[in-house]
Order: structure tokens, then sequence, then C-alpha cells
């Protein structure tokens, strides 16, 4: 369906039928909802026979493995997977069937780490965020601690996807919340009209809102950024010229404004990798990625810099080795026994899927990183 | 040897002429690199003339490359067909302008 439909891959999911949505890989009792079963293909085939290089190997040549973490910058809080899309690409396998939501015991937990913590960013992602019943208290909370930047992933059709979230754009403005958004395209007039009420109006709308209350204008301290992320089996173009274009595209057709785009690599785990094996791109995929292998982004990878967070407390890397079960290598392991300092001396866990992050410019949740 | 004249995986060895003839190879992929780079036109925009030329050369492998292209610079499928006919007129058009020379020959040969 993303091939055949082009540039809109996304299903908008609608809370009351949920029968004519997309399910989980986990609904669906796909084996690549089991985490092992991603890593023995991620481990096997093309890399087990010596065609494509490990990325442990990669990285060996540079004298960056075992891969170290550097000064924690970010801590990246996954609050559940629940989320009122099914998008294709998902790597966190997030719908509306995904019950796994943080408590707020644990929430409890993380606001201890976040009054303590030495990482200037604070960075709230899912499923979406939204629709944990306690993410208003969560978010009202971790302001108060004054972290720097604190950032919400937003997938915007949440803001229209049901009256009590209306009032969303207020409530970020109200706690200064940084807000990154996923759009992923622009379209012009005719394309648009064809589509229907689908994520892109809800989309559009929902940037209109945020833009009404202050998101995005230039100067505006209310940070307002898009994430892009290509969908298919191809790596983002370049960031700088995709902005350009989505800002001259979204200005002129809905004048709309936003500050940066993030041009994001789709990482080959989860729905993704389901997708690329069902499409029969896997192999194509993963030697684009091994050919765009950019020695200068592994310096920076986001793992260096972020712990992640998942919505039961344990502690991982990054996001993706969040979905793959890959908890950090540390004898601390879980929120409740946080120690940054045990944490920083630690070895980052890396498979094939990290060839994701150091494609072209690099990869991160912040973007390019090369 | 493979039974088929064209096998899509090849195109992921172009590299390797290089192996052949290093010199010519490298020389080629400098000037290839430097052509599609932003300049006086738009990479975008040469990335579509690239792939109005695949289809009018009918190159497998340039349609596959850069059909991927397009959508890595978030090209629509609306733009990249309208640069397939913008090819294909071309191609046309350079037949039926022959057909004014069948025209003057056949004036010249009538009584």
């Amino acid at each position: 369906m993303a091939v055949a439909e082009g540039i809109f891959s996304y299903r908008l999911v609608q809370h009351e039928d949920y029968e004519m949505a997309t399910k989980s890989l986990k609904a669906r009792h796909n084996e690549l909802a089991e985490s092992n079963k991603q890593l023995d293909i991620l481990n096997g085939g093309i890399f087990a026979t010596g065609e494509l290089p490990f990325f442990k190997d990669k990285i060996d040549a540079i004298g960056q493995f075992p891969l170290r973490p550097k000064k924690l910058e970010i801590l990246q809080i996954n609050v559940g997977y629940m989320c009122n899309q099914v998008c294709e690409h998902c790597h966190v396998d997030a719908g509306p069937d995904r019950k796994e939501i943080m408590t707020r015991e644990t929430m409890s937990q993380c606001l201890d780490v976040i009054r303590n913590t030495g990482a200037h960013t604070l960075d709230l992602t899912g499923g979406a965020p939204e629709m944990n019943p306690d993410f208003r208290w969560f978010v009202e909370e971790a302001a108060k601690a004054g972290i720097k930047d604190f950032i919400v992933r937003s997938n915007l059709t949440i803001i229209r996807a049901n009256k009590k979230y209306y009032d969303l754009p207020e409530f970020f403005k109200k706690h200064n919340v940084h807000v990154i958004s996923s759009m992923p395209h622009y379209t012009r007039g005719k394309t648009d009209k064809q589509r229907g009420d689908g994520v892109f109006d809800k989309s559009i709308k929902a940037l209109q809102e945020l833009n009404a209350v202050g998101y995005g204008l230039p100067n505006s301290a209310l940070r307002l950024d898009l994430v892009y992320n290509p969908s298919g089996a191809f790596l983002p173009g370049d960031q700088m010229a995709m902005e350009k274009d989505f800002k001259k595209a979204l200005k002129e057709d809905f004048d709309i404004v936003f500050h940066n785009l993030f041009a994001i690599t789709n990482l080959p785990i989860a729905r993704f990798l389901d997708y690329l094996i069902a499409s029969e791109n896997y192999e194509d995929y993963m030697y684009a990625l091994v050919e765009a292998y950019n020695p200068a982004a592994v310096e920076n990878v986001m793992c260096t810099n972020t712990i992640s967070i998942s919505w039961d407390g344990w502690l991982y890397d990054c996001d993706f080795n969040q979905m793959l079960g890959l908890k950090v290598a540390s004898k601390v392991k879980h929120i409740k026994d946080y120690n940054e300092e045990l944490l920083s001396n630690r070895d980052i866990i890396i498979s094939q899927h990290c060839y994701g992050c150091t494609a072209g410019a690099g990869s991160s949740c912040q973007g390019t990183v090369a | 040897m493979a039974n088929s004249y064209y096998d899509s995986a090849d195109l992921r060895k172009f590299g390797k002429i290089t192996e052949w003839s290093e010199e010519l190879g490298t020389k080629f992929f400098d000037y290839y690199g430097k052509v599609f780079e932003e300049g006086a036109l738009s990479a975008r925009e040469k990335s579509l003339i690239a792939l109005a030329v695949s289809h009018v050369v009918k190159c497998p492998y340039c349609i596959d490359a850069y059909t991927k292209d397009g959508l890595q610079k978030g090209i629509t499928k609306e733009e990249m067909m309208e640069a397939v006919h913008a090819g294909a007129a071309i191609e046309s058009g350079a037949t039926l302008v022959h057909g004014v020379q069948m025209m003057n020959k056949y004036d010249k040969l009538s009584m």
C-alpha cells in the first residue's frame, strides 16, 4: 500500500472503529513482534554470509568499537505504545491495540531522575504520548523541573482526533513545550483534494492551530520542528533541501510556518522491517544503508548522548534498542536504580540496524548528525 | 552465467567497473557526481531530467536509480510522470518530424 499509494502511507485510525484499522504486528501475532526474531534477521542473511560487513567491524576500523557514551544530554522517555495511528514504517509497532502505558508510579520515578539529571533535554515520545491518561500531569510536573529543552513528539493528528485533545496547542504553550511533529510530506492543492479528510488534512489543521498560538513563527520561543521520514524503502534526501521544499510548499499552500525539518532514516526494525521483507526490499535497503555509511556520523550517533526509558521503566541506549528488547549493558538497568555515573560507564549495544543512524549525513531524533 | 541480460542486483555493482580501469572509472564517477550536484539547476531538477532521459535511453538500471532518487528528494509521482512524458514527447516528436522527410521524398518522386 505504501508504494502504490505513494507519499502518504499513514493510515489514520479512528478510536471508534478499530476494526477498520491496520493492527500492530503484536496484535497480528506476527513473528516479527518477537524482538529476538528481528535480531536473527539483522545478524543473519547477507551479513552472516559476509556479503555485507557487520556494523561492529565497520566501527572497529575507525577505533569506535566498543561504542561508548559521551556526556548525557538527552533523556528520552517513551510513555506508552498506544497511538491513534498505525503507520506502516513505525519502529515502535504502535497502535490503538497496544496497551503498554507508563503508570504514574513509573512517571514519579522518572520525575526524580529529571530533577537530578545533568541532561539538558527531556524528550517525551510514544505511541502518541498524549494518549497516556497521566500525560498532562506528567508534563506539568516535569515542566517544573526547569529542564532547558522540553520536547513532546506529537503526531499532529492526535490534536484533531478527539475534542479532549483540541486544547493541546494551548497546553503545550503554557508549559513551554518544544513540539516536534511528524509530517511525512507536503502535497500541493490537487493531490490533497483527492485524498479527502485524512491524515494530511488533520495534520495541516493541527499545524495551523499551533501557528495560531505562536508555535513555529519566526523568532518565536515556542519551537515547532517537523520530522520527515521516507514513506518507503529509500533513504531521506538532503535535510536542508527538504526543509526548503517543505517550507515553501506549506507556506504557499497553507500559510504554515515552522522552524526546522529533521530528516530521519527509517531503521530496519519492527513494522518497517516487516514491510522491507514483504516487499522484497530488505537486501537492497541494507545495501543502501551500508553504502551510505559515513564514519563521521558515528562520532555523534544519538546513543552517545541519550538514554531511552521505556513505559515500564527499563533503560536502553536508544528507542530502537528498546524495541529490540536490548537493555543497557550496565548494572543499572531500571529507572528505580538510576545512576548517571554508573550508566555513563557502559558499552553501547549495537547490531546491523545501527547502519540506519550512520547513513549519509547520519540520523537521530534531532535529525542529521554529521 | 545469469540467464538474463539484466539483473537488478547488478546496479549496486556499478562501482566495480573501476576495478578493471581505475583511471577511466574514477574519472567517470567524479564527473558523474559533479554533474548532479546543486548548480545553476537544482539537484531536484537534474534528478527529473535524469529520469526522463533514463526512459528515453530505456535503461532499466537508470529508471530504478532515478525513481528512487526522486523519492529521496521528495519528488511526487505526478512530477515524475510529467518528466517521463516530456522525454516521450521529444522521442515521438523525433520520429514524427521525420515525417516531413517522407513527405518531401513522396512529393519529389510523384508526378
